[in-house]
């Protein structure tokens, strides 16, 4: 009876429900695209890092991001990694921004990723043309078709420079796309240097190195290992490099706040239209809450009635509310920050809306627990 | 009858309303017994403390001093949880106006007497039409409050009150709102919950219609009592309208 009590009282004023559930649709909205956008850049952010393959990663001291770790790297110092008990592979890895000028003139900056399949690194993922072979002839290069237009060019074959030399698009890959707005450029270790300059004595140098672990060996024993022989570099685990990036972009930026306070605006807003609908329902049907009482209904009964009511806009306003996120999530899909939905976010998001629904009963339990019963016989 | 122990009883019942200036003794020390198989009526002019003493019978309000004990028990110091579950276990009520749940029907509006009490599910639903038929509401369960007459929706009031067969149903002023055919049928109802139920039923009114039905009347005036009449065992309904033609000649 409690539900039966509890969902009449919602439809008996349709205008109300409507607005509770607009107040909650809002919420749900604004919170799932700013999380949305939240998630969608973590993933772009932390993406080439996670499509490695490697145990470890060795950046010089202090590196932001992958994008800017510098080319600091030496040779000598992959040696001393590779001399490490415990260690298989050191692969050397070149990733910097540089300039990219259009065919057809102007130009736009891009980051450079130089890394040598064969290493067994990076391997090449979502490529839809051409091969990771074909990205060995001279002077090719594979980028992502959705920065075709961004670059000036229209496929493959195309060229254009970068930095100091030409270089020509062989093949192309699908949604590898960057969080700084800044195409993705891959092509092999060496081209990448000689590209960004790297020629003569620094002809060797590497933005990171990936290191790869032989079976067995410990994790925390190595990396200590590491960072004892190599001075001047920071020895860090896949998910602490993960964490190093996204606190750069999201959080050094100011962009992961300004999402993360649009959630909690959208949540707040949420918040106070719920429970003003809410206290207003348990007004109009005070004197219905004044008779149950007097019917002798415990105070928590009537509390159930009140959380019902808001369980049931919560559920109602979130499926609607989902309905038009997911929307909104599939027009995104091809924008530069496509939203990410995840069924631990969807969860979250119910989590949170049966949260906010219950925050904004306190007040329409507030007026309840103060029903005199006497009340009953005065109308 | 009149030996019975009673499941209701107030002693010396006293009770302020509100405040400051607007303070008013609304019962100036008022003793009261229901016993089980009566009617009692409660009559007494507007302002008389009627709706009082029904409040504080029906653990609703708490005296200022004096006591109710319900079924042997006082209620003196308990808590308002205490008191709702003393109300739920023990007492029905019946109101001027109905006070049914617009968004709920017939049967639904008796099951919730029931749910606060924790009855559930089919027992509970077959218990509110079983007693909806009782009130003659039979060919009414799926109807809601605005579909019903004035006198359809106190006869659903009253299969609430006694839907979960309390002891004792008060009831404040049942026939006020209605017409004389409904407030006959109601009153007829109300005394035969009583008689073949065995409950003690109190009604207040001050509905002269009324009387026909009552094995008692108690008449209060400005918060006292000034006054008892019985229905002589045996006699049946107008006897005790002349006992009162007789009382009020008497005080004149
Ligand atoms: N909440 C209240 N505050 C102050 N005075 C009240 C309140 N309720 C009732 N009274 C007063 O108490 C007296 C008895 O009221 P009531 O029991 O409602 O009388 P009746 O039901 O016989 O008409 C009246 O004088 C009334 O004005
Ligand atoms: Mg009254």
């Amino acid at each position: 009876m409690i539900l039966t009590l509890a969902f009449r009282n919602l439809f008996h004023d349709r205008i109300r429900l409507a607005v509770t559930l607009v107040g909650i649709l809002f919420s749900i909205v604004l919170v799932a695209v700013q999380l949305g956008l939240y998630l969608g850049s973590s993933r772009m952010i932390t993406n080439m890092i996670e499509k490695t393959n490697s145990d470890l990663w060795i950046t010089t001291f202090g590196a932001k991001s992958f994008e800017e770790g510098g080319i600091l790297l030496t040779s000598g110092q992959r040696h001393q990694a590779l001399a490490t008990p415990g260690v298989k592979a050191v692969i050397p890895m070149v990733s910097a921004f540089a300039e990219w000028r259009k065919p057809g003139g102007g130009s736009t900056r891009v980051a450079v990723v130089g890394i040598d399949a064969e290493d067994g690194g990076l391997e090449p993922w979502n490529l839809i043309e051409g091969t990771w072979d074909d990205i060995r002839a001279p002077d090719a290069i594979a980028v992502d078709r959705s920065y075709l237009g961004d670059l000036g060019i229209q496929g493959i074959g195309d060229t254009a420079q970068i930095a100091l030399g030409r270089v020509r698009v062989r093949a192309l890959t699908e949604g590898i796309r960057s969080f700084t707005q800044s195409p993705y450029v891959f092509t092999p270790l060496q081209r990448a240097r000689n590209l960004l300059n790297m020629d003569g004595e620094k002809g060797d140098k590497s933005t990171f190195f990936l290191v790869q672990l032989e079976p067995g060996a410990n994790l925390e024993t190595v990396r200590t290992a590491l960072q004892e022989r190599l001075e001047g570099t920071d020895v860090l685990t896949k998910a602490e490099f993960r964490d190093r990036s996204l606190a750069q972009w999201l959080f050094k930026t100011g962009a992961g706040i300004a999402l993360i306070g649009g959630a909690l605006l959208g949540i707040l807003v949420g918040t106070v239209i719920v429970a003003q609908t809410l206290y207003s329902s348990t007004k109009d049907h005070i004197n219905e809450f004044a008779t149950l009482r007097a019917l002798g209904s415990s105070g928590s009964y009537i509390h159930k009635v009140i959380l019902a009511q808001a369980g049931l806009s919560a559920v109602i306003g979130y499926s609607l509310g989902m309905i038009i996120a997911l929307l909104i999530l599939y027009l995104s899909r091809n924008s530069p920050l496509p939203l990410v939905m995840t069924p631990g976010l969807a969860f979250s998001l119910f989590a949170l809306t049966l949260f906010m629904c219950a925050i904004s009963a306190v007040s329409a339990i507030m007026k309840v627990t103060k029903i005199d019963p006497a009340t009953v016989f005065s109308r | 009858m009149t030996n019975e122990t009673p499941v209701l009883e107030a002693r010396d019942i006293v009770k302020e309303l509100g405040k400051g200036a607007g303070k008013v003794m609304a019962l100036k020390g008022v003793s009261l017994k229901l016993v089980p198989g009566e009617l009692t009526l409660l009559m007494g002019p507007s302002g008389s403390g009627k709706t009082t003493l029904l409040s504080i019978l029906g653990c609703i309000l708490s005296p200022t001093s004096g006591e109710v004990r319900l079924a042997g028990h006082s209620t003196t110091g308990l808590g308002p949880e205490q008191l709702a579950e003393l109300r739920r276990q023990h007492i029905g009520f019946i109101f001027q106006s109905y006070n049914l749940f617009p968004t709920l029907n017939a049967v639904e509006n008796v099951r919730i007497a029931l749910d606060v009490l924790g009855q559930k599910g089919y027992p509970a639903a077959a218990r509110a039409e079983e007693v909806l038929r009782e009130v003659g509401l039979g060919h009414r369960l799926q109807n809601f409050p605005s579909n019903l007459s004035g006198g359809e929706q106190q006869r659903v009031a009253v299969a609430r009150a006694i839907a979960a067969s309390p002891s004792i149903v008060l009831a404040d002023e049942p026939t006020a709102a209605l017409d004389s055919e409904n407030g006959h049928a109601v009153m007829a109802l109300l005394a035969r919950i009583a008689k073949e139920q065995n409950r003690s039923v109190l009604a207040v009114t001050h509905d002269p219609r009324t009387l026909g039905y009552a094995d008692r009347v108690v008449r209060i005036e400005d918060g006292k009592i000034v006054g008892e009449e019985r229905r002589p065992e045996g006699v049946n309904s107008p006897e005790i309208t002349d006992l009162t033609k007789k009382r009020r000649k008497a005080n004149a």
